[in-house]
């Protein structure tokens, strides 16, 4: 493992992918990636009581595919990584809980899918860990409670406003076994360009996603070209346009290759406004549709940056604009 | 680190770029949906009215709204509400059946943390401004009524 420029780390071991596992609620497993998903459920409370348990089941569902799926067993693995938006990152942490290996919990809102797999990749890269397993979820319901207003409030969503994916995706690290491997990641700094709006989150995060490929690119002297694929998080229809227009002005002009998972994840009929958004969003998408297509040859390697607004209902009550994070991450096949 | 100058051009940026609600389909909506509830009610007391003309106004006035408070919390509670508000906006917020709506609501969504912290103390996270400011302009009313 090296670090190369200001802000990537280039692993040499390759850690690999040897597992993955995707699980949506009913109304993404409508929409367009539905054959993708591994797992998609008939009702959002997936059988408990409250959103809350059922978002944690959602996380426990993935992780405990992603093992099966690398064919091992639980206590096989060394360490999760994984965060999520609830207050003190319960979903997350109540999943470890029941899952007897070392936890590390993040907090990078919607970033979360790529900060774990940048952090796991460092720590089985550099031999600490041998298999670490690394990821997220979110849930509609428990999201909108937490930041918005109550479900059956008869209020107006605004047009800027996106659809928090209710998902969970899990991808299991190690030296050892046949996967896609993770070449490089970026991390990425916390930039404030002043957005206030809570509702337009894709304008908040989108000088994030620029800053972050902009360095990457910087530190990697490679071309938005060299890429089969650049996905970012969960910008949306705006966000990504305005990702488009920022990076033309960087003079690292984005092409056909470049997709936001919030635009993959439900279609126009679905009416989320800007599409989808949350922890969920990118790591449903990069642990089905991405890896499946990385795996089948049809990509050779991707870059996908996850993107977080660093907001809380305190700070945006309480005047303060919206910091935004996003971090990248190289994913290849072999040769 | 950006200074004020640059996060106001990104703002300005965002503001040209990003899509508005359209006024006259929102308006042409919260017309019609306001104008049927405001329908709804009148049918309501002409019905209550004419069913029990021993009734005094004033009386049958109260019938009817708490009517509709019954109406918009069913509605509410059987996910039906919100469908209408997603339209209709202020059309359904603003009369008596939105502030029944704002009510209902959060009664049910909090009701997973308990009957007290819950449902009874978040019962009014939406309507509670509403009724602060209503209660304090009467009282300033009042007073004003008072002195001249």
């Amino acid at each position: 493992m090296r670090k190369i420029g200001t802000q990537t780390v280039v692993f040499e071991n390759k850690p690999r992918i040897i597992g993955n596992y995707s699980v949506v609620g009913p109304k993404e497993g409508r929409g367009p990636m539905a054959n993708y998903f591994d797992y998609i459920l008939n009702h959002d409370l997936y059988g408990e009581k409250t959103y809350e348990k059922a978002e944690q089941k959602i996380m426990e569902t993935a992780v405990m595919g992603a093992i099966e799926k690398a064919g091992l067993q639980p206590n096989d693995i060394d360490l999760f990584i994984s965060g999520d938006l609830l207050n003190q990152i319960i979903s997350a942490t109540f999943t470890a809980k029941d899952f007897d290996t070392s936890f590390i919990g993040l907090f990078g809102a919607c970033s979360t899918m790529t900060e774990s797999l940048s952090v796991g990749s460092c720590l089985v890269d550099g031999g600490y860990f041998s298999r670490v397993l690394c990821g997220t979820c979110s849930h509609f319901s428990t999201a909108e409670r937490q930041f918005r207003y109550p479900l059956e409030l008869g209020n107006q969503r605004p047009p800027t406003s996106q659809w928090t994916v209710t998902g969970a995706g899990a991808s299991l690290l190690s030296l050892k076994g046949d996967g896609p491997y993770i070449e490089m990641a970026t991390f990425g700094k916390v930039c404030d360009y002043g957005v206030a709006d809570v509702n337009n989150m894709g304008a908040a995060m989108a000088p994030a996603a620029m800053h972050t490929l902009k360095v990457h690119f910087e530190d990697t002297k490679r071309k938005p070209d060299d890429y089969d694929l650049i996905l970012t998080g969960d910008l949306g229809k705006l966000g990504s346009e305005i990702l488009i227009d920022l990076m033309e002005k960087e003079g690292y002009p984005l092409g056909e290759n470049y997709v936001d998972c919030g635009n993959l994840v439900f279609d126009k009929e679905q009416k989320t406004f800007m599409g989808g958004s949350g922890c969920g969003c990118s790591a449903t998408i990069f642990n089905s549709y991405v890896l499946q297509k990385l795996k089948s040859g049809e990509y050779r390697s991707i870059l996908i940056l996850s993107t977080g607004a660093l907001l809380s209902t305190l700070s945006s009550q309480q005047g303060n604009t919206i910091p935004g994070i996003a971090h990248a991450v190289v994913v290849r096949r072999d040769e | 680190m950006l200074n004020k100058e640059q996060k106001d051009t990104y703002n300005k940026y965002v503001q040209a770029k990003q899509p508005y609600t359209k006024y006259f389909p929102t308006l042409l909506w919260a017309f019609l949906v306001g104008g049927t509830i405001c329908c709804v009610g009148q049918g309501i007391y002409d019905a209550i009215m004419a069913l029990f003309p021993e009734l005094t106004k004033d009386v049958v006035q109260a019938y009817t709204l708490v009517t509709l408070i019954f109406i918009s919390t069913l509605l509410t509670g059987l996910g039906v509400y919100d469908k209408i508000g997603s339209f209709a906006g202020a059309g359904s917020v603003i009369p008596i059946t939105g502030f029944a709506n704002s009510i209902a609501s959060p009664a049910i969504e909090f009701k997973t943390e308990g009957w007290i912290f819950g449902m009874c103390v978040k019962m009014f996270t939406i309507a509670g401004p509403v009724l602060v400011n209503g209660i304090a302009g009467s009282v300033l009313v009042g007073l004003i009524y008072l002195c001249f």
